[in-house]
Protein backbone atom coordinates (compact mmCIF):
# COMPACT_ATOMS: atom_id res chain seq x y z
CA UNK A 1 0.00 0.00 0.00
CA UNK A 2 2.64 2.30 0.75
CA UNK A 3 4.69 1.43 -2.17
CA UNK A 4 1.33 2.02 -4.32
CA UNK A 5 0.88 5.64 -2.50
CA UNK A 6 4.67 6.31 -3.66
CA UNK A 7 4.15 5.49 -7.03
CA UNK A 8 1.08 7.39 -7.59
CA UNK A 9 3.19 10.53 -6.57
CA UNK A 10 5.84 9.66 -8.55
CA UNK A 11 3.14 9.91 -11.68
CA UNK A 12 1.92 12.93 -10.05
CA UNK A 13 5.54 14.91 -10.59
CA UNK A 14 5.88 13.60 -14.02
CA UNK A 15 2.52 14.20 -15.02
CA UNK A 16 1.82 17.68 -13.18
CA UNK A 17 5.12 18.31 -14.81
CA UNK A 18 3.59 17.96 -18.29
CA UNK A 19 0.32 19.27 -17.95
CA UNK A 20 1.01 22.46 -15.97
CA UNK A 21 3.55 23.49 -18.80
CA UNK A 22 1.43 22.18 -21.51
CA UNK A 23 -1.15 25.07 -20.14
CA UNK A 24 1.39 27.42 -19.90
CA UNK A 25 2.35 26.57 -23.77
CA UNK A 26 -1.75 26.54 -24.79
CA UNK A 27 -1.21 30.39 -23.69
CA UNK A 28 0.70 31.30 -26.66
CA UNK A 29 -2.05 30.15 -28.80
CA UNK A 30 -3.62 32.91 -31.34
CA UNK A 31 -0.19 34.83 -29.56
CA UNK A 32 2.58 33.73 -31.39
CA UNK A 33 5.19 35.50 -32.83
CA UNK A 34 4.46 33.85 -36.04
CA UNK A 35 1.75 31.73 -37.37
CA UNK A 36 4.67 28.66 -37.75
CA UNK A 37 6.10 29.16 -33.75
CA UNK A 38 2.44 29.79 -32.65
CA UNK A 39 1.21 26.33 -34.33
CA UNK A 40 4.88 24.94 -33.35
CA UNK A 41 4.16 25.90 -29.27
CA UNK A 42 0.56 24.58 -29.35
CA UNK A 43 1.98 21.19 -31.26
CA UNK A 44 4.15 20.77 -28.42
CA UNK A 45 1.53 21.77 -25.28
CA UNK A 46 -0.66 18.96 -27.17
CA UNK A 47 2.14 16.52 -26.98
CA UNK A 48 2.54 16.99 -23.22
CA UNK A 49 -1.27 17.16 -22.35
CA UNK A 50 -1.49 13.74 -24.33
CA UNK A 51 1.49 12.72 -21.82
CA UNK A 52 -0.25 13.70 -18.90
CA UNK A 53 -3.01 11.87 -19.67
CA UNK A 54 -1.37 8.70 -19.86
CA UNK A 55 -0.19 9.19 -16.36
CA UNK A 56 -3.38 10.44 -14.65
CA UNK A 57 -5.35 6.93 -15.78
CA UNK A 58 -2.66 5.04 -15.30
CA UNK A 59 -3.39 6.79 -11.52
CA UNK A 60 -7.02 6.39 -11.71
CA UNK A 61 -6.04 2.81 -12.25
CA UNK A 62 -4.46 2.56 -9.88
CA UNK A 63 -6.34 3.93 -7.01
CA UNK A 64 -9.75 1.96 -8.43
CA UNK A 65 -11.74 4.51 -6.13
CA UNK A 66 -13.87 5.70 -9.09
CA UNK A 67 -11.49 8.67 -9.78
CA UNK A 68 -10.79 9.56 -13.46
CA UNK A 69 -7.90 11.19 -15.73
CA UNK A 70 -10.36 14.07 -15.60
CA UNK A 71 -10.58 14.20 -11.77
CA UNK A 72 -7.03 14.31 -11.19
CA UNK A 73 -6.30 16.95 -13.46
CA UNK A 74 -9.25 19.24 -12.11
CA UNK A 75 -10.07 18.26 -8.63
CA UNK A 76 -6.87 19.04 -7.10
CA UNK A 77 -5.50 22.69 -5.58
CA UNK A 78 -2.11 23.58 -5.89
CA UNK A 79 -0.59 22.11 -2.48
CA UNK A 80 -1.44 18.64 -4.01
CA UNK A 81 0.14 19.83 -7.39
CA UNK A 82 3.98 18.18 -7.84
CA UNK A 83 4.81 20.08 -11.16
CA UNK A 84 8.40 21.48 -11.03
CA UNK A 85 8.30 25.22 -10.71
CA UNK A 86 9.77 25.58 -14.19
CA UNK A 87 6.81 24.65 -15.63
CA UNK A 88 4.78 27.06 -13.97
CA UNK A 89 7.13 29.88 -14.77
CA UNK A 90 5.13 32.72 -16.88
CA UNK A 91 5.50 32.18 -20.61
CA UNK A 92 7.48 35.86 -20.46
CA UNK A 93 8.63 36.78 -23.78
CA UNK A 94 9.45 34.55 -26.61
CA UNK A 95 13.01 34.31 -25.34
CA UNK A 96 11.75 33.42 -22.45
CA UNK A 97 9.50 30.42 -23.51
CA UNK A 98 12.19 29.21 -25.19
CA UNK A 99 14.74 28.99 -22.81
CA UNK A 100 12.23 27.41 -20.38
CA UNK A 101 11.56 24.99 -23.37
CA UNK A 102 15.14 23.93 -24.06
CA UNK A 103 15.97 23.67 -19.70
CA UNK A 104 12.77 20.96 -19.83
CA UNK A 105 13.18 19.33 -22.80
CA UNK A 106 16.78 18.68 -22.55
CA UNK A 107 15.75 17.04 -18.84
CA UNK A 108 12.74 15.13 -20.72
CA UNK A 109 14.85 13.58 -22.77
CA UNK A 110 17.42 12.66 -20.75
CA UNK A 111 15.07 11.26 -18.15
CA UNK A 112 12.89 9.22 -20.68
CA UNK A 113 15.36 7.60 -22.17
CA UNK A 114 16.13 6.49 -18.61
CA UNK A 115 12.51 5.83 -17.91
CA UNK A 116 12.56 3.45 -20.86
CA UNK A 117 13.81 0.68 -18.74
CA UNK A 118 11.76 1.42 -15.48
CA UNK A 119 10.38 -2.37 -14.22
CA UNK A 120 6.80 -0.54 -14.13
CA UNK A 121 5.75 -1.33 -17.48
CA UNK A 122 3.19 0.89 -17.39
CA UNK A 123 5.90 3.83 -16.91
CA UNK A 124 7.95 2.18 -19.24
CA UNK A 125 5.87 2.28 -22.17
CA UNK A 126 4.92 5.69 -21.53
CA UNK A 127 8.55 7.03 -21.40
CA UNK A 128 9.09 4.58 -25.21
CA UNK A 129 6.17 6.86 -26.31
CA UNK A 130 6.93 10.07 -24.43
CA UNK A 131 10.60 10.03 -26.17
CA UNK A 132 10.06 10.32 -29.13
CA UNK A 133 8.01 13.65 -28.82
CA UNK A 134 10.51 15.03 -26.43
CA UNK A 135 13.31 15.06 -29.28
CA UNK A 136 11.19 17.18 -31.50
CA UNK A 137 10.84 19.47 -28.86
CA UNK A 138 14.06 19.51 -27.94
CA UNK A 139 15.19 19.92 -31.56
CA UNK A 140 12.69 22.97 -31.48
CA UNK A 141 14.36 24.69 -28.90
CA UNK A 142 17.82 24.18 -29.35
CA UNK A 143 17.47 25.61 -32.74
CA UNK A 144 16.07 28.78 -31.46
CA UNK A 145 18.27 29.41 -29.00
CA UNK A 146 21.09 29.25 -31.20
CA UNK A 147 19.30 31.82 -33.50
CA UNK A 148 18.17 34.35 -30.51
CA UNK A 149 21.64 33.50 -29.09
CA UNK A 150 23.69 33.75 -32.23
CA UNK A 151 21.21 36.46 -33.16
CA UNK A 152 21.10 40.15 -33.37
CA UNK A 153 22.89 42.43 -30.42
CA UNK A 154 19.01 42.84 -29.18
CA UNK A 155 18.00 38.77 -29.74
CA UNK A 156 21.34 38.05 -27.49
CA UNK A 157 21.11 39.95 -24.67
CA UNK A 158 17.45 38.98 -24.26
CA UNK A 159 17.75 35.21 -24.34
CA UNK A 160 21.29 36.01 -21.95
CA UNK A 161 18.91 37.43 -19.61
CA UNK A 162 16.43 35.14 -19.55
CA UNK A 163 18.73 32.26 -18.84
CA UNK A 164 19.97 34.62 -16.37
CA UNK A 165 16.66 34.50 -14.56
CA UNK A 166 15.29 31.50 -15.19
CA UNK A 167 19.00 28.93 -14.32
CA UNK A 168 17.94 29.70 -10.60
CA UNK A 169 15.00 27.30 -11.64
CA UNK A 170 17.02 24.38 -12.81
CA UNK A 171 18.11 22.41 -9.67
CA UNK A 172 14.37 21.86 -8.78
CA UNK A 173 14.28 19.64 -11.40
CA UNK A 174 16.68 17.04 -10.42
CA UNK A 175 15.03 17.19 -6.77
CA UNK A 176 13.73 13.98 -4.74
CA UNK A 177 12.20 12.71 -1.79
CA UNK A 178 12.41 9.38 0.02
CA UNK A 179 9.90 7.55 -2.04
CA UNK A 180 11.56 8.43 -4.87
CA UNK A 181 14.56 6.98 -3.86
CA UNK A 182 12.92 3.44 -2.52
CA UNK A 183 11.35 3.50 -6.02
CA UNK A 184 15.02 3.81 -7.13
CA UNK A 185 15.92 0.97 -5.36
CA UNK A 186 13.69 -0.82 -7.05
CA UNK A 187 14.18 0.01 -10.52
CA UNK A 188 11.14 1.73 -10.98
CA UNK A 189 11.84 5.61 -10.56
CA UNK A 190 14.74 7.17 -11.63
CA UNK A 191 18.40 8.35 -10.08
CA UNK A 192 18.06 12.15 -11.59
CA UNK A 193 21.26 12.31 -10.22
CA UNK A 194 22.95 10.20 -12.36
CA UNK A 195 20.74 12.46 -15.62
CA UNK A 196 22.26 15.46 -14.15
CA UNK A 197 25.53 15.59 -16.29
CA UNK A 198 23.90 14.35 -19.35
CA UNK A 199 21.66 17.54 -18.74
CA UNK A 200 24.24 19.37 -18.45
CA UNK A 201 26.33 17.89 -21.22
CA UNK A 202 23.08 19.02 -23.73
CA UNK A 203 22.56 22.30 -21.92
CA UNK A 204 26.62 23.17 -22.92
CA UNK A 205 26.70 22.28 -26.52
CA UNK A 206 23.74 24.17 -27.12
CA UNK A 207 24.09 26.95 -25.41
CA UNK A 208 28.23 27.12 -26.69
CA UNK A 209 26.62 27.01 -29.90
CA UNK A 210 24.45 29.64 -29.24
CA UNK A 211 27.49 31.93 -27.96
CA UNK A 212 25.65 32.46 -24.61
CA UNK A 213 27.20 31.76 -21.02
CA UNK A 214 25.55 30.01 -17.83
CA UNK A 215 25.14 32.61 -14.68
CA UNK A 216 27.23 31.89 -11.89
CA UNK A 217 25.99 32.04 -8.05
CA UNK A 218 22.62 31.97 -8.92
CA UNK A 219 20.08 31.21 -5.59
CA UNK A 220 18.46 27.77 -6.51
CA UNK A 221 14.39 27.97 -5.80
CA UNK A 222 13.20 24.45 -4.97
CA UNK A 223 10.40 22.76 -3.21
CA UNK A 224 8.18 21.78 -5.35
CA UNK A 225 8.87 18.07 -5.05
CA UNK A 226 7.22 18.82 -2.21
CA UNK A 227 4.01 20.57 -3.09
CA UNK A 228 5.49 23.74 -2.57
CA UNK A 229 5.25 26.23 -5.15
CA UNK A 230 5.79 30.33 -6.73
CA UNK A 231 2.12 32.00 -6.82
CA UNK A 232 1.65 31.22 -10.29
CA UNK A 233 0.70 28.00 -10.20
CA UNK A 234 -2.65 29.05 -8.49
CA UNK A 235 -3.46 31.38 -11.16
CA UNK A 236 -3.10 29.37 -13.42
CA UNK A 237 -5.02 26.72 -12.02
CA UNK A 238 -7.75 28.94 -11.21
CA UNK A 239 -7.94 29.35 -15.12
CA UNK A 240 -7.27 25.80 -16.11
CA UNK A 241 -9.68 24.22 -13.59
CA UNK A 242 -12.60 27.08 -13.76
CA UNK A 243 -15.17 25.24 -15.79
CA UNK A 244 -14.95 21.93 -13.40
CA UNK A 245 -15.02 24.12 -10.34
CA UNK A 246 -18.18 26.22 -11.50
CA UNK A 247 -20.07 23.37 -13.29
CA UNK A 248 -18.97 20.15 -10.96
CA UNK A 249 -19.05 16.87 -13.28
CA UNK A 250 -20.33 18.98 -16.57
CA UNK A 251 -19.93 16.63 -19.46
CA UNK A 252 -19.67 17.61 -23.20
CA UNK B 1 -13.98 -15.44 -43.83
CA UNK B 2 -13.59 -15.91 -39.89
CA UNK B 3 -15.40 -13.11 -37.98
CA UNK B 4 -12.27 -11.51 -37.85
CA UNK B 5 -10.54 -11.03 -40.83
CA UNK B 6 -14.40 -9.46 -41.48
CA UNK B 7 -13.94 -7.21 -38.75
CA UNK B 8 -10.37 -6.06 -40.38
CA UNK B 9 -12.30 -5.84 -43.78
CA UNK B 10 -14.70 -3.26 -41.73
CA UNK B 11 -12.06 -1.39 -40.22
CA UNK B 12 -10.28 -0.74 -43.18
CA UNK B 13 -13.88 1.67 -44.38
CA UNK B 14 -13.43 3.43 -41.39
CA UNK B 15 -11.07 6.76 -42.38
CA UNK B 16 -8.49 8.93 -40.51
CA UNK B 17 -10.58 11.85 -39.50
CA UNK B 18 -7.94 14.38 -40.12
CA UNK B 19 -6.35 12.37 -43.58
CA UNK B 20 -9.51 10.56 -44.37
CA UNK B 21 -7.75 9.31 -47.53
CA UNK B 22 -6.55 6.76 -45.49
CA UNK B 23 -8.05 4.65 -43.12
CA UNK B 24 -6.94 3.59 -39.81
CA UNK B 25 -5.57 0.27 -40.99
CA UNK B 26 -3.49 2.15 -43.41
CA UNK B 27 -2.19 4.51 -40.98
CA UNK B 28 -1.70 1.44 -38.39
CA UNK B 29 -3.36 2.16 -35.49
CA UNK B 30 -5.53 -0.95 -35.61
CA UNK B 31 -3.22 -3.26 -33.44
CA UNK B 32 -5.07 -6.31 -32.73
CA UNK B 33 -8.81 -7.88 -33.09
CA UNK B 34 -9.94 -10.54 -31.20
CA UNK B 35 -13.49 -12.19 -31.33
CA UNK B 36 -14.61 -14.71 -27.94
CA UNK B 37 -18.55 -15.52 -27.63
CA UNK B 38 -19.83 -12.29 -29.32
CA UNK B 39 -17.99 -9.97 -28.03
CA UNK B 40 -15.23 -8.17 -30.20
CA UNK B 41 -12.20 -6.40 -28.73
CA UNK B 42 -10.28 -4.05 -30.83
CA UNK B 43 -6.77 -2.88 -29.65
CA UNK B 44 -5.33 0.51 -31.03
CA UNK B 45 -2.45 3.04 -30.45
CA UNK B 46 -2.58 6.42 -30.88
CA UNK B 47 0.33 8.36 -33.33
CA UNK B 48 0.99 10.91 -31.10
CA UNK B 49 -0.29 10.84 -27.27
CA UNK B 50 -1.81 14.00 -27.64
CA UNK B 51 -3.81 13.26 -30.46
CA UNK B 52 -7.50 15.02 -31.13
CA UNK B 53 -8.42 12.16 -33.79
CA UNK B 54 -8.00 9.39 -30.70
CA UNK B 55 -11.30 9.61 -29.35
CA UNK B 56 -12.88 10.33 -32.78
CA UNK B 57 -11.15 6.68 -33.68
CA UNK B 58 -13.05 4.82 -30.73
CA UNK B 59 -16.24 6.50 -31.49
CA UNK B 60 -15.86 5.48 -35.51
CA UNK B 61 -14.86 1.84 -34.83
CA UNK B 62 -17.50 1.51 -32.15
CA UNK B 63 -20.28 2.74 -34.65
CA UNK B 64 -18.78 1.10 -38.22
CA UNK B 65 -18.79 -2.20 -35.62
CA UNK B 66 -22.44 -1.43 -34.49
CA UNK B 67 -23.77 -0.74 -37.91
CA UNK B 68 -22.48 -4.74 -39.07
CA UNK B 69 -24.49 -6.28 -35.84
CA UNK B 70 -21.50 -6.54 -33.89
CA UNK B 71 -23.38 -5.05 -30.37
CA UNK B 72 -20.68 -5.96 -27.55
CA UNK B 73 -17.72 -3.88 -28.88
CA UNK B 74 -14.72 -3.22 -26.58
CA UNK B 75 -11.92 -0.64 -28.23
CA UNK B 76 -8.84 -0.57 -25.63
CA UNK B 77 -5.94 1.47 -25.67
CA UNK B 78 -2.19 -0.01 -26.23
CA UNK B 79 0.79 2.21 -25.84
CA UNK B 80 3.55 -0.56 -25.76
CA UNK B 81 5.07 -0.92 -28.40
CA UNK B 82 4.78 2.95 -29.31
CA UNK B 83 3.57 3.83 -32.93
CA UNK B 84 5.71 4.17 -35.71
CA UNK B 85 5.68 5.30 -38.74
CA UNK B 86 6.66 2.26 -39.96
CA UNK B 87 3.38 0.91 -39.91
CA UNK B 88 2.26 2.67 -42.59
CA UNK B 89 0.96 0.57 -44.98
CA UNK B 90 2.63 0.89 -48.48
CA UNK B 91 -1.20 1.94 -49.67
CA UNK B 92 -1.72 4.90 -47.10
CA UNK B 93 2.33 5.86 -48.47
CA UNK B 94 0.69 6.34 -52.13
CA UNK B 95 -2.70 7.66 -51.01
CA UNK B 96 -1.24 10.38 -49.29
CA UNK B 97 1.14 11.59 -52.18
CA UNK B 98 -1.87 11.71 -53.88
CA UNK B 99 -3.36 13.72 -51.59
CA UNK B 100 -0.37 16.00 -51.26
CA UNK B 101 0.96 14.93 -48.08
CA UNK B 102 5.14 13.76 -48.88
CA UNK B 103 5.03 10.47 -47.36
CA UNK B 104 7.60 9.41 -44.18
CA UNK B 105 11.36 9.46 -45.60
CA UNK B 106 14.07 7.52 -43.57
CA UNK B 107 16.08 10.25 -41.46
CA UNK B 108 19.43 9.07 -41.76
CA UNK B 109 21.19 11.34 -39.58
CA UNK B 110 19.92 10.06 -36.21
CA UNK B 111 21.31 12.81 -34.29
CA UNK B 112 18.73 14.51 -31.76
CA UNK B 113 20.77 17.80 -32.26
CA UNK B 114 21.89 19.51 -35.17
CA UNK B 115 20.55 16.59 -37.40
CA UNK B 116 20.80 16.71 -40.85
CA UNK B 117 17.64 17.97 -42.91
CA UNK B 118 16.26 15.37 -44.82
CA UNK B 119 15.42 15.58 -48.30
CA UNK B 120 11.47 15.27 -49.05
CA UNK B 121 10.39 15.15 -52.16
CA UNK B 122 7.66 17.72 -53.47
CA UNK B 123 4.63 15.64 -53.31
CA UNK B 124 3.03 17.69 -56.36
CA UNK B 125 5.82 18.23 -58.97
CA UNK B 126 8.52 15.60 -57.40
CA UNK B 127 11.54 18.16 -57.44
CA UNK B 128 14.11 17.52 -54.14
CA UNK B 129 14.65 20.94 -53.80
CA UNK B 130 12.72 21.58 -51.16
CA UNK B 131 13.13 23.74 -47.28
CA UNK B 132 12.04 23.36 -43.93
CA UNK B 133 9.34 25.90 -42.88
CA UNK B 134 8.37 24.65 -39.59
CA UNK B 135 8.82 21.29 -37.77
CA UNK B 136 5.51 21.34 -36.64
CA UNK B 137 2.36 21.36 -39.35
CA UNK B 138 -1.48 21.28 -39.22
CA UNK B 139 -1.30 18.65 -36.99
CA UNK B 140 0.96 16.80 -34.25
CA UNK B 141 2.01 13.96 -36.95
CA UNK B 142 3.16 16.56 -39.45
CA UNK B 143 5.82 18.96 -40.74
CA UNK B 144 5.49 22.05 -43.10
CA UNK B 145 7.61 22.07 -46.05
CA UNK B 146 8.26 24.66 -49.18
CA UNK B 147 8.98 23.25 -52.86
CA UNK B 148 11.75 25.80 -54.21
CA UNK B 149 10.85 24.92 -57.41
CA UNK B 150 7.17 24.57 -58.00
CA UNK B 151 7.01 27.34 -54.74
CA UNK B 152 3.80 25.00 -53.29
CA UNK B 153 3.87 24.68 -49.50
CA UNK B 154 3.10 21.54 -48.66
CA UNK B 155 2.74 18.96 -45.89
CA UNK B 156 5.13 16.44 -44.72
CA UNK B 157 4.15 13.69 -42.34
CA UNK B 158 6.78 12.98 -40.24
CA UNK B 159 8.87 10.20 -39.88
CA UNK B 160 8.47 9.08 -36.01
CA UNK B 161 10.45 5.66 -34.85
ZN1 LIG C 1 7.08 21.19 -56.27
Amino acid sequence: MENKDALINYCLRVGDSSLVLGQRLAEWCSNGPILEEDIALTNISLDLFGQSRMLYSYIAELKGNGETEDSVAFGRNERAFYNTLLSERPNGHFGDTIVRGLLVDAFNFHFYTKLKESKDSTLAAFAEKSLKEVTYHLRHSSEWIIRLGDGTEESKNKVQKSLNELWGYSDDLFEMNDDDLNLVSEGVAIDLSSIKPLWQETINTVLSRAKLTLPENVFMHKGSRNAVHSEYLGHLLCEMQYLQKAYPDAKW
Amino acid sequence: MTTEENIWKLLEEVPDPEIPVISIVDLGVVRSVTVSNDEVVVEITSTYSGCPATDVFIADIKSKLRENKFEKVEVKMKFSPAWTTDWLTENARVKLREYGIAPPEDEPDKSVLFAKQVVVPCPRCSSKNTKLISQFGSTACKSLYQCNDCHEPFDYFKCLK
